[in-house]
């Protein structure tokens, strides 16, 4: 039997997130009999529409509910599990969102969960990093229960735009929810620049800048180059910039076609978030920084020198 | 006051790199330095402030896995735990299975916080405190950068992909640790030698009444793929003439 997917939507409420499309397309390497997409907790149409219009989608639930500020997975979850019984794979991005959320829904239907798939070998066959991404395991379930996985997004394109809509079917859920979690505020930095896990082009900083103010270098050369900006956990713990800018084995994986190592210097736990950039730059002035091991183009400089003189090139040549 | 159940696992020390095996078998891991996971030691040393700020009675550690596991669990001890429990198994358990776990040490020891790690080092499934709080129908709150116990709940600071996100939950409650709640304390000399005297209890897996079978069967373990060899560059001028070249600019 083929398989009959649910992927689960996450959304900020307004727009769908870009790791939607890209478990979809995760979704179709299943060789799927059917891609049906599920939106919670979204009061307003919106959500589905923008799903419905996904390639490789062939139906959207829209589970009606009260909209929420912010997704809270003991809610989520029992509702996701009800919907299941339908489906033999439920597949969520492998954003904080789906990390948060698919494993309580894994254990609600009494099923292990596999995470960070990225590639799909057959049905029940799946490729998934372990050790921050110095081992690839093949593993394998079974085909007789849910399959709950979520995708490692740097692994998969966006789908993109359908010729046609596909249907919406709204959905009422008589459950009782739980209202032992409470959301109480958000607090997100004004998004003015790219964002960093579906820009082309990353500009990330780490210890070396020394400071908030030397930090700034890091931005300019991101706008530039019309790129997101990025950090190394130093630079986040250091507080030169906010948490959401980390990159690696426990901030963001990211794939981008250009990324820019400034001052950073390579430790595995970062390096496993960059390992599917096309092209990496890094400007180090230690010629052993492991950052060169992996490194495309390596640029062995003091980077308070380097970068301004990079930023006076690339303005040079417009 | 609180009782705090804190999971600790056994995995290769963070600042070890592990190979394959040239056979593809796995990893080897054998004669690696071996520690307790980051995030659970930051697990740790958050109950151990909430219990010298007086909002916590009591610490108990608790592990997974093979009789070495008590090395970490006495690594605990020696942090200040009070108690620890390991309970033992030969085989490695996947996170379903250590969620049951530790629902039947749960029931047992009847905690008002479990902490736990986002993730484990190891085989990075970050899934067990969120399977957890599913089994044990209680809330989660999971990659705390804060957390503050009022009453009979506590307010959680989450790291999330958009920043931050404020969460309250009522205890009991689960909640796993992200890097930044806390820098773990160093273990001092006399807290080790105090330690070997706290009580460690070793329980069979077989006596909680889980089945440990395995979900998933691990077919082929594989390097991954190496990137090709750079270029080195002399200066920006260069640099920016190479992404050129390249078609990367
Ligand atoms: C469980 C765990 C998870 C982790 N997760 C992550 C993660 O997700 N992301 C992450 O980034 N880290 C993570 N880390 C931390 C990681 O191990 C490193 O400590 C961190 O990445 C180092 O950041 P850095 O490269 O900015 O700093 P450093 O290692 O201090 O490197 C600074 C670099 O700047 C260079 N430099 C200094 N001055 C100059 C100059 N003037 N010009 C040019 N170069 C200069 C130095 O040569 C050096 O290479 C994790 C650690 C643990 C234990
Ligand atoms: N065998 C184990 N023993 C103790 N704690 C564990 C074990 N397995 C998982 N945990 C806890 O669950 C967290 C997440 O693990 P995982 O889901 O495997 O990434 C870890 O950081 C630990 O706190």
């Amino acid at each position: 039997m083929k398989p009959r997917v649910l992927v689960i939507a996450e959304h900020s409420g307004a727009v769908l997130n870009a790791s939607t499309a890209k478990c979809v397309s995760c979704a179709r390497e299943l060789g799927p009999e059917n891609v049906t997409v599920a939106v919670l907790g979204a009061a307003a149409g919106e959500i589905a529409e923008q799903a419905a219009r996904l390639a490789g989608v062939d139906k959207v639930l829209h589970v009606r509910a009260p909209g929420s500020p912010a997704p809270l997975a003991a809610t989520l979850a029992p509702q996701i599990a009800a919907l299941a019984p339908g489906f033999s794979h439920v597949l969520g991005p492998s954003t904080t969102f789906g990390k948060d959320l698919m494993p309580r829904v894994a254990a609600l239907l009494g099923v292990g969960q596999v995470s960070d798939v990225m590639s799909v070998l057959g049905p029940y066959s799946f490729r998934r990093p372990i050790y921050a991404g110095n081992a690839i395991v093949t593993i394998e379930a079974r085909p007789e229960q849910t399959l709950v996985a979520t995708v490692r997004t740097a692994s998969y394109p966006a789908a993109g735009a359908a010729p046609a809509a596909a249907p919406i079917e709204a959905v009422e859920l008589a459950l009782d929810l739980p209202t032992h979690t409470r959301f109480v505020r958000a607090e997100t930095a004004a998004a003015e620049r790219p964002d960093l896990q579906t820009a082309a082009r990353v500009v990330a900083g780490g210890r070396a800048l020394g400071s908030a103010e030397g930090f700034k270098l890091v931005y300019e050369l991101a706008d530039a180059l019309g790129a997101a900006v990025g950090a190394s956990r130093a630079a986040v713990d250091s507080a030169f910039v906010a948490n959401d800018l980390q990159v690696g084995q426990t901030g963001k994986i990211i794939a981008p076609e250009l990324y820019v190592a400034v001052g950073i210097s390579g430790a595995i736990q970062h390096l496993t978030g960059i390992k599917d950039a096309r092209t990496i730059v890094a400007i180090n002035k230690d010629a052993d920084a492991p950052i060169f091991e992996i490194a495309d183009v390596a640029l062995m400089a003091d980077l308070f020198r380097a970068v301004p003189e990079l930023l006076a090139a690339l303005r040079a040549r417009g | 006051m609180l009782k705090v159940m804190v999971c600790l696992k056994r995995v290769v020390d963070y600042n070890v790199r592990v190979r394959v095996k040239p056979d593809g078998s796995g990893v080897a891991i054998e004669g690696l330095k071996m520690s307790i996971n980051p995030f659970d030691e930051i697990a740790l040393e958050e109950a151990l402030r909430l219990k010298e700020r007086g909002q916590a009675a009591e610490v108990l550690a608790v592990s997974i896995g093979a009789a070495d596991a008590q090395q970490q669990l006495r690594t605990g001890l020696a942090m200040g735990a009070d108690r620890a429990i390991l309970v033992e198994t030969a085989a490695p358990l996947e996170p379903l299975a250590a969620a049951r776990t530790l629902l039947a040490l749960v029931e047992r020891e009847r905690p008002d916080l479990v902490l736990l790690g986002k993730q484990a080092i190891d085989d990075d499934h970050g899934q067990t405190g969120q399977m957890l709080a599913a089994l044990w129908q209680r809330p989660q709150a999971t990659f705390a950068s804060k957390l503050a116990i009022d009453g009979e709940a506590a307010t959680v600071t989450r790291e999330v992909d958009a920043g931050l996100e404020v969460i309250a939950v009522d205890l009991p409650a689960v909640v796993t640790t992200d890097l930044r709640l806390n820098q773990p304390r160093y273990v001092k000399l006399p807290e080790i030698l105090k330690a070997k005297t706290k009580p460690l209890a070793v329980i069979p897996l077989a006596t909680l009444g889980v089945e440990p079978t395995a979900q998933f069967a691990v077919r082929k373990t594989e390097p991954p793929p190496q990137r090709a060899r750079g270029v080195r560059v002399k200066d920006a001028a260069e640099l920016v003439a190479v992404l050129r070249q390249r078609g990367v600019l």
